[in-house]
């Protein structure tokens, strides 16, 4: 077993360690987020608070726990929505294409275009304006703008496979498009797909606590990141605590995020170059 | 080259043209009742009514789109709800302050991020290049308001070498602008020059391997030599998708800074509009940025055909 | 005094051992070349001399050029010593050139790194010459002229022209042809023979074929794993060869008289008849890669189909295999029309060139063996399925162990036996083997073609084997299509044809393909000449 890149290890810890402390926060938490101790409020990090409590007399750890929770939960959903569309979309237009299908893979970029010409962020708080603010439209919104971006990393990846000699072997076989999609093209583009979830995962925590920030993603009394930040700005000269640990929650989680995906994507690529035996074969 | 440039016209076109149907869609006709909307709950009917009138609902949907978009390319945007003055002034007035902005953080965070990354390329492995990627890292997973709020605690109430927001007008002059932007664009700048810095490392280790680099070393260049004159040009091409990508993030991420720094622009009117209902404002200034966006996507793509010429007559290969 | 002097050149790279003593030296107007097969340490060699060696190489020994020691040269002194005393030139031709950059300004920067002093006139005037003189006009290749418009010949040329710009005493060319095709080969070959003739430069020529090589060098050097196997000037070489490896190599080299001769009466299982393809390209122009194509398998038979890269035969395959549509004529297997029906499939499968493209990778070798199952209406269960695909192994020549592998576990040469045996398992009639041979070593190429002719007798089947390699098909057919610009010009049994053509054309294609015999024959006449 060769030896794991130092970034991957610390990257999977992080991460790690933030998924256990949300799924520990559905059981239990320090202090419970909803009751307020008005006459508990502001204090300094210390032995009974790790990180201090807000305005309301709320302790900032399990806030944060919470936070983390929903900031996940919210950035799973939404990368899944983009990655069980957005796949999809690009094996098929890829297969498309490969078989004088032009029409549907033009369709399919065109769409593409369409929505990458509209500023995620901008475009995520109006959907969640005009319909409502809350955890299920930030969702949403956040999805929608995924699946263009899988669904064009897949059909790039998936149009360099279609000319490799085994695709048409298969072919030869009397295998059709769609059977070769997803006997052959998908197993062998998963690498990248999961490289490229690892990093639009790490997208949406900041889209999601983007969106709190501004009131429109998760409600209160649920604590959010973004939330947590905002309601912060006015007391940070007093209380800065306030910013420093849901800030740097957010970037440790991101940061984790990144660096797993790096490392991932460093261990699946030499692993396939390194193993191949060069002889045999003529310069 | 000509067919290049005018297919790419032609899917500029057709895009922009979706684009404000699907515009249309959202605030028009989504909604139900954009008079209702707009007012509230607490629009009494005459009221309603008198902004139904005035907002032409009562013409068929084709129709107001029409009128909307031959109103468009004539500069006419339509009066604000909320501010009753016409759209495209308000527009005018923000612009002068987001797109300076805009530019401002794209040049910082190009400036950062081309030598940055082309310094770890040729120097990888070592201490300087993971040190630079170790901190482009951190970069790339700071949310940007968060920067914001730091760099407001840091410069402008400790060390007060800054104001913490407001821009005095360009009448001020153009040294007290800059001064004003200068915190929001660095907090714009950093996670983009994060990712424009690792961006340009990959490419151009990407490009070094490549077989002309080769050829370049036999001829007698040194590997810096190399790299410069025949490396650069050709990593350049994948940084130029990104550096699109990122004006349409910059322009929208605006928002969320301009509030922060109580910068008079184009994001924080429009935030102010939706959270005020103002539809026909963002409309309008939703429009205006997909313009844009769409707009620098295809200088990009022109900018494609000025670098690599492989592209100007079509793909032979 | 020698132009080049390799004394006692050991090289390794990360520890492991590369290159171990080797000796040898170049002398000015001569042409050394280093025959091996991969990994035999030839382009190591060269590498080594221009000292661009990846990380962790390290050098032991010395490498003479005229009398200056270039092992312990700073980095600055060896950018030196490229500029001036040495050119370089590789293999791939296509990758070499900087697209964005003109071929003139590549070329003048050559000259410009060699000759600083030279006013910009002059330096252009020198790069109009370099072109002349590797045989490119200037009327139809100016110098503003970018990379993407040259074909592979065309950009080796200038390649060429740019290591010449910096008169060079010494000329490195590895593998210069190998991505070529026999004509263009043939081209560089005798402008790169000019350049040693006229400018008295040396050139040391890295290559894989013993036959160009026996054609133009003064001195064969073989290497293997690392070391130098034997070596000799060519006039005497061929005869006085001691060691088994070059005995082996020079019998691989040969090109020998195969073919048997198939009756009329034998049952034509594959009939293209008047067969086109035209591709529609941007505007309204059309591009026929086939044109009116007709000809018959007959079983067998073993039909071989010979052109150069862009000739069309590729497109011909696709569509014979019923993965391509084509726009007129028909083809038929085994009597019936054949547009892409599974019921049909079964008698036809194909060998690719790339076995490293050729296997899903996440595949194991019974999966992949097992994929054309697919085509039979009656599917074998797991358990027939496994016995089948074991029985098929051994016949290539692999091991039953081998099922449960996956593709990168195994050598370029017993992929090929892999993918042979996937096409075998249908027990289809025909065969297609689309440059199969072309990308392995010289002589796992003949170990693989030697099972072919085996495969061949033992289970009826006849091969199409398309193949830009002359020598190769001479071998195993028994009758050849030659094809030019989607056109059969010539088709005929193919000793006659080989012995006997009748064609321009297919002349030409005899005259550049290396022969080695030949190649004898005519040092052996220059040296009885001599004597006399």
């Amino acid at each position: 077993m060769s030896r794991l890149p130092l970034s991957f290890i610390v990257g999977s810890v992080l991460t790690f360690i933030f998924v256990f402390a949300a799924v520990l926060s559905f059981f239990w938490t320090p202090y419970d987020v909803t009751l307020l101790d008005i006459a508990g409020k502001f204090q300094v990090p210390s032995m009974a608070h790790l990180f201090g409590t807000d305005h309301f007399g709320r302790d900032i750890f399990s806030m944060i726990m919470v936070g983390a929770r929903n900031a996940i939960a919210v950035s799973l959903v939404a990368v899944g929505i983009g990655m069980a569309i957005g796949v999809p979309l690009g094996l098929w237009a890829a297969a498309t294409k490969m078989n004088k299908g032009h029409i549907i893979d033009e369709m399919l970029m065109r769409g593409n275009d369409l929505i990458f010409a509209f500023p995620s962020l901008l475009m995520a708080i109006m959907i969640t304006a005009v319909f409502g603010p809350g955890a299920i439209n930030a969702i949403i919104a956040i999805g929608i703008f995924n699946i263009p971006v899988f669904a064009r990393m897949t059909r790039g990846a998936a149009l360099g496979l279609w000319s490799r000699e085994y695709i048409m072997a298969a072919r030869v076989c009397g295998k059709g498009s769609m059977r070769i999609s997803y006997e052959h093209i998908l197993p062998n583009i998963l690498n990248l797909l999961i490289v490229q979830a690892t990093i639009q995962f790490s997208i949406a925590i900041i889209a999601e606590a983007s969106l709190s920030y501004v009131g429109l993603g998760t409600q209160p009394p649920n604590p959010s990141l973004g939330r947590m930040l905002n309601e912060a700005q006015t007391m940070i000269f007093f209380a800065p605590w306030l910013a420093y640990f849901p800030g740097g929650a957010i970037v440790t989680m991101v940061l984790g995020l990144n660096l797993m995906g790096d490392g991932i994507r460093d261990l699946l690529d030499p692993k396939l170059r390194k193993r191949r035996k060069e002889s045999d074969v003529a310069a | 080259m000509l067919s290049y440039f005018l297919k790419r016209v032609l899917s500029l076109i057709i895009t922009l043209f979706t684009a404000t149907i699907v515009i249309f869609l959202m605030i028009e006709v989504v909604p139900g009742d954009p008079a209702a909307f707009m007012m509230g709950l607490s629009g009494s009917t005459e009221a309603a009514d008198a902004l139904r009138a005035e907002l032409g609902l009562n013409m068929s949907a084709w129709d107001r789109y029409f009128n909307w978009l031959t109103g468009m390319m004539s500069g006419d945007f339509g009066l604000s709800y909320t501010y009753r003055v016409p759209v495209s002034e308000l527009i005018i007035d923000r612009t002068l302050v987001s797109v300076p902005l805009t530019v401002y953080a794209l040049i910082l965070s190009t400036i950062i991020a081309i030598p940055v990354g082309v310094i770890s390329a040729s120097r990888r492995g070592t201490a300087v290049d993971t040190s630079l990627m170790g901190v482009a890292q951190v970069g790339v997973a700071i949310p940007n308001f968060w920067f914001a709020i730091l760099l407001v605690l840091l410069f402008s109430t400790t060390l007060r070498w800054f104001s913490a927001g407001g821009f005095p007008g360009w009448e001020a002059g153009f040294i007290e602008c800059v001064k004003a932007l200068t915190l929001p664009a660095i907090s714009l700048a950093l996670p983009q020059a994060a990712i424009l810095s690792r961006v340009m490392r990959s490419s151009v280790l990407e490009v070094m391997n490549e077989d002309y680099i080769r050829t370049a070393r036999a001829k007698g260049l040194s590997k810096r030599q190399a790299l410069m004159r025949h490396g650069l040009r050709n990593a350049m091409i994948p940084v130029l998708t990104i550096l699109g990508l990122q004006f349409s993030f910059l322009l929208a991420g605006g928002i969320i800074i301009e509030s922060i720094f109580s910068l008079p622009g184009l994001g924080r009117l429009v935030f102010q509009s939706i959270a005020q209902r103002d539809l026909i404002v963002v409309k309008s200034i939703v429009t205006m940025l997909v313009f844009a966006v769409v707009m620098i996507t295809f200088m990009v793509d022109m900018a494609y055909a000025v670098v690599d010429p492989r592209l100007r007559e079509g793909d032979k290969s | 005094m020698s132009l080049l002097k390799l004394q006692d050149l050991c090289l390794s790279i990360h520890g492991e051992k590369i290159l171990d003593k080797i000796n040898f030296s170049v002398e000015s107007g001569q042409i050394v070349a280093v025959v091996g097969e991969s990994g035999s340490g030839k382009s190591m060699t060269a590498s080594a001399v221009m000292q661009l060696l990846p990380d962790g190489a390290k050098m032991d020994g010395s490498i003479w050029l005229d009398d200056q020691e270039l092992l312990g040269k700073s980095e600055k002194e060896m950018c030196s010593v490229r500029a001036n005393d040495i050119g370089m030139i590789f293999q791939e031709p296509m990758t070499a050139l900087n697209p964005v950059q003109t071929i003139g300004n590549q070329i003048m920067e050559a000259v410009k790194v060699a000759e600083p002093k030279l006013s910009k006139d002059e330096v252009r005037q020198k790069a109009e010459m370099m072109l002349r003189r590797v045989e490119l006009p200037q009327s139809r290749f100016p110098l503003n002229t970018y990379p993407h418009k040259l074909s592979g010949g065309q950009r080796q040329r200038v390649v060429i022209a740019i290591a010449i710009s910096q008169n060079p005493k010494l000329l490195i060319a590895d593998e210069p042809t190998t991505a070529l095709d026999v004509t263009t080969q043939a081209k560089i070959i005798e402008i790169l023979k000019k350049f040693v003739e006229k400018d008295n430069m040396g050139l040391l020529l890295i290559s894989h074929d013993l036959a160009v090589v026996a054609e133009v060098a003064d001195h064969i050097i073989i290497m293997r794993n690392g070391v130098i196997v034997e070596e000799g000037d060519t006039a005497t070489f061929f005869a006085n060869m001691k060691h088994e490896y070059s005995k082996k190599l020079f019998a691989a080299s040969r090109q020998n008289n195969g073919g048997k001769f198939i009756e009329d009466a034998a049952e034509i299982i594959l009939d293209v008849k008047n067969l086109t393809k035209d591709y529609k390209l941007s505007g309204k122009e059309n591009f026929r890669a086939v044109n009116n194509v007709s000809f018959s398998l007959k079983r067998g038979e073993n039909l071989g189909l010979v052109g150069e890269s862009g000739c069309g035969k590729s497109t011909l395959s696709r569509c014979i295999l019923g993965v391509e549509d084509y726009s007129e004529g028909s083809i038929s297997i085994n009597g019936k029309a054949f547009s892409g029906q599974k019921e049909l499939r079964r008698h036809i499968n194909v060998v690719f060139q790339d076995p490293y493209g050729s296997f899903n990778p996440r595949h194991t070798v019974e999966r992949l063996v097992a994929e054309p199952f697919y085509l039979l209406e009656s599917q074998p269960n797991a358990t027939e399925r496994r016995a089948k695909v074991k029985d098929m192994l051994r016949h290539v020549g692999l091991e039953e162990t081998d099922i449960d592998k996956y593709p990168h576990e195994f050598s370029g040469g017993q992929r090929q036996r892999i993918a042979i045996a996937r096409a075998l398992i249908t027990e289809p009639s025909i065969i297609l083997l689309d440059e199969a041979t072309s990308a392995l070593d010289v002589l796992i190429r003949k170990q693989i073609l030697e099972l072919l002719e085996k495969l061949s007798e033992m289970l009826g089947i006849s091969y199409l084997f398309i193949s830009h390699d002359l020598s190769t098909v001479k071998n195993i057919t028994d009758r050849v299509l030659v094809m030019k610009d989607g056109v059969i010009i010539e088709q005929g049994n193919t000793q006659e044809i080989y012995q006997n053509p009748q064609h321009p054309y297919t002349k030409s294609l005899l005259d550049a393909t290396p022969d080695i015999k030949k190649a004898i024959k005519k040092l052996r006449n220059n040296l009885d000449d001599n004597i006399i």
